[in-house]
């Protein structure tokens, strides 16, 4: 099938294209842009007037919560959540219940998204049996079975021997290892930054150091054992420092955070609002405000959903015992193009976040519209307002602290493999 | 963002915390304590039928005997029905939520909640869940707030110290725990005391408490010296099994009130407590039961401001 995707404005970061320009998709890779190929008959012409034309989105923290929690979602409702947020590739942690730490279960899962034929699934393996922290898991055999990286997702592993041997034996194989900065014993229990809004509310807290510390650990290891270490959800301005000097240094490192946390402070929670019960905490002002310095220098090299859809009665409970999370396929975009907005940055750097470097972090050939391409593609309304509600949402899980707000940037296609996935009505 | 505890009109509608309320409604509610106080005059406050036909659920899904006590009377002496639930943890495990709980008890036609739940929050939740009608009155949160038991200070500070504007107020002990202090701290702030001190180790401080309008004292000497006010706390018991205190020896040698401290204070400083008292940890016996205490008054005190609560969220504006 041939597409023409006809006067939009194309932003391809990796060719540093920012023009209106027409795209021609043919048997689901990318033609040409710009000119008409020679003989090029389309069998479909998407008008892209007004609109913006870029690579699908490509997000480093989507849970799609199967299997062992489709109480709180689907893999059918994320996965089209997915592409109404223009999110052509997503990576699942391996939180699972059971976790993905068997090549058979992540075998399933992608088996399971490629029947759905809707955006790209890479399962990150499970660091540990059962994330428990203590043994390896047979990430040869996974990474055989699709896992692209092994994590712990937010499991702890405070064994620092058993986190050298894991780092050890990825390297072996080149592995990416994915984790998280964060010490268990100085989290423990807490829901909310170490401040004055845990103080006023009586939160248990998480402090700063509890990131910095097990940061540090990571950081250590990375160097001893030569691992391909990405950190995931930076929450502090210690952090990012940190990541800033260690990259210096010329330690290869990458680094993402969420949307949520470049945007909210622990001021958002306000009177109690559960939908701020997120993980990592949200911090303070200045932790905010160096994200979203850090993202700008290239510090952070990526901004993922964090997805993490809860069921409704979950949330109903006082903010402690409330389930921690928020949904965020849907708008991952526009909260990226709000960052943009705001810092006044170009359209192309902003996408390159969830696009192109996302990708290179994944290891895959994708996040680009180069010729011959994968034709994975997102077109979006840059002007369209919408209100984030429940009734807007197609994921299941309908808390996220931006419920209530009007966002900017609508996704209208988005395309994987040359079709068209996903059409806004 | 609006004050949850305030309806469109800018009157109570819920009393959920000392924090945020305008020193006009602490004051308004002061003054109608006074008045039941008045009609006690002789000891025994008088039935008077505020609250009549109306009813009033005590539902405490954390034990109380103290506080849950004095609510029951305050609703009685208002000639209010009331109701005791004692949830405790049990309906938890049985699987009940909270606002199940709340909805069940709704559907009883309760016009009035007392609530006092183990966790930060719980009473703002119910609040935002609760018809317009319903009024929510925080009996204790988690670390959060326990308001009534600030404003039955409050009262206590004013009867004997007439006036808030010149006097130094010191706290001491487990800041970092008590939903008491963090309402007391609001409580002092608004009604206009000009230095509100917290004295206690730092592992009893929450980070950032001067933020709250506080100076923080880790010595109690100094931190005690020309006070008006003493307000200690209760330090429970399990504070000695985790990392934030190595003995209660120790704790009451630096940190527990003794008449040679005391004596530090100014020399009409009177000294409060919340109860239950840990007597030879927190406090001296001889000082709990001396003649700058005013712990018993407190007690008494505390039915006359929440009865004024009551009857202030019930429509006696």
């Amino acid at each position: 099938m041939n597409i023409q995707i006809k006067n939009g404005h194309l932003i391809d970061p990796k060719n540093g294209i920012d023009a209106v320009r027409d795209v021609f998709l043919s048997a689901g890779k990318v033609l040409a842009a710009g000119t008409t190929p020679s003989g090029f008959v389309a069998d479909k012409i998407i008008d892209a007037t007004g609109l913006v034309v870029i690579p699908g989105l490509i997000d480093l923290a989507a849970r799609l919560r199967e299997p062992g929690y489709e109480y709180k979602a689907t893999l059918e409702s994320e996965m089209s959540a997915a592409v109404a947020g223009g999110i052509t590739s997503l990576a699942c942690p391996p939180d699972t219940d059971p976790a993905l730490d068997e090549p058979g279960l992540v075998e399933m899962l992608k088996h399971r998204a490629r029947a759905l034929s809707q955006a790209n699934v890479y399962p990150v393996g499970a660091l540990t049996y059962g994330l428990k922290g203590l043994e390896l898991t047979e990430m040869a055999e996974l990474a055989d079975a699709g896992c692209v990286a092994f994590s712990q997702a937010d499991a702890p592993l405070t064994d620092t021997r058993v986190l050298m041997r894991a780092m050890q034996y990825a390297a072996t194989f080149d592995f990416g290892v994915w984790l998280r900065p964060q010490d268990s014993f100085l989290a423990r229990n807490g829901v909310a930054h170490d401040g004055e809004v845990a103080t006023r509310l009586g939160l248990l807290s998480i402090p700063v150091c509890a990131e910095t510390i097990a940061l540090a650990t990571m950081l250590q290891l990375a160097r001893e054992t030569g691992v391909r270490l990405h950190i995931c959800r930076i929450s502090s301005a210690a952090a990012v420092a940190m990541i800033r000097a260690a990259k210096k240094e010329g330690m290869a490192l990458t680094c993402d955070v969420s949307m949520n946390h470049i945007h909210l402070s622990e001021m958002d929670i306000g009177y109690f609002d559960s939908n701020c019960h997120l993980i990592p905490p949200l911090r303070h002002q200045r932790d905010r405000d160096a994200l979203r310095i850090g993202l700008l220098e290239g510090v952070i090299d990526a901004i993922c959903s964090n997805h993490s859809p809860v069921d409704e009665d979950a949330k109903q409970l006082p903010f402690a015992e409330a389930e921690a999370g928020a949904t965020g396929l849907e708008l991952l975009l526009p909260l990226v193009l709000k960052w943009a907005k705001q810092g006044k940055h170009s359209l192309a750097e902003a996408i390159a976040k969830v696009t192109l470097n996302p990708a290179q972090i994944l290891n895959i050939d994708a996040g680009h519209l180069s010729i011959g391409a994968v034709a994975d593609i997102c077109i979006f309304n840059p002007e369209c307002y919408w209100k984030v509600e429940a009734s807007a949402l197609k994921s299941q899980g309908k808390n996220t602290p931006f419920l209530g707000m009007e966002l900017q940037g609508k996704v209208l296609y988005a395309l994987v493999n040359g079709q068209i996935v996903y059409q806004s009505n | 963002m609006n004050n949850p505890q305030l309806n469109k009109q800018g009157e109570l509608q819920h009393l959920l915390s000392t924090e945020g309320l305008p020193a006009r409604i602490l004051y308004d509610i002061l003054d109608r304590a006074a008045t039941f106080v008045d009609v006690a005059g002789r000891g025994e406050i008088k039935k008077v039928p505020l609250l009549h036909g109306k009813s009033v659920f005590n539902v405490f899904f954390e034990n109380s005997t103290r506080t849950r006590t004095t609510f029951e009377i305050a609703a009685k002496r208002l000639s209010a029905d009331v109701v005791n639930l004692n949830i405790g943890s049990s309906s938890t495990s049985k699987g009940e939520t909270l606002l199940d709980t709340v909805d069940n008890l709704c559907a009883m036609h309760a016009d009035m909640f007392v609530v006092r739940h183990a966790s930060s929050g719980a009473a703002h939740l119910i609040a935002k869940h609760v018809a317009p009608e319903i009024h929510v009155i925080n009996a204790g949160d988690g670390r959060h707030a326990h308001p009534t038991q600030a404003l039955l200070d409050m009262y206590t500070i004013r009867h004997f110290k007439k006036e808030f504007h010149n006097l130094r107020v010191a706290i001491v002990g487990d800041i970092l725990h008590s939903r008491v202090a963090r309402s007391q701290i609001h409580a002092l702030t608004t009604l206009g005391v000009p230095e509100v001190r917290v004295i206690a180790p730092k592992t009893l401080l929450p980070s950032h408490v001067e933020q709250l309008g506080v100076r923080v004292f880790h010595d109690m000497q100094q931190g005690l010296r020309d006070v008006d006010v003493v307000l200690m706390l209760r330090l429970q018991n399990e504070r000695m099994q985790g990392a934030a205190l190595p003995s209660a020896q120790e704790y009451f040698k630096y940190y527990g009130l003794t008449q040679e401290k005391l004596a530090l204070a100014k020399p009409d400083a009177i000294v409060m407590h919340p109860g239950p008292m840990n007597r030879g940890v927190e406090i001296d016996s001889s000082v709990a039961d001396g003649g700058q205490s005013v712990i018993l008054p407190q007690v008494t005190f505390g039915i006359a401001v929440r009865m004024a609560v009551m009857s202030t969220l019930a429509g006696g504006k």
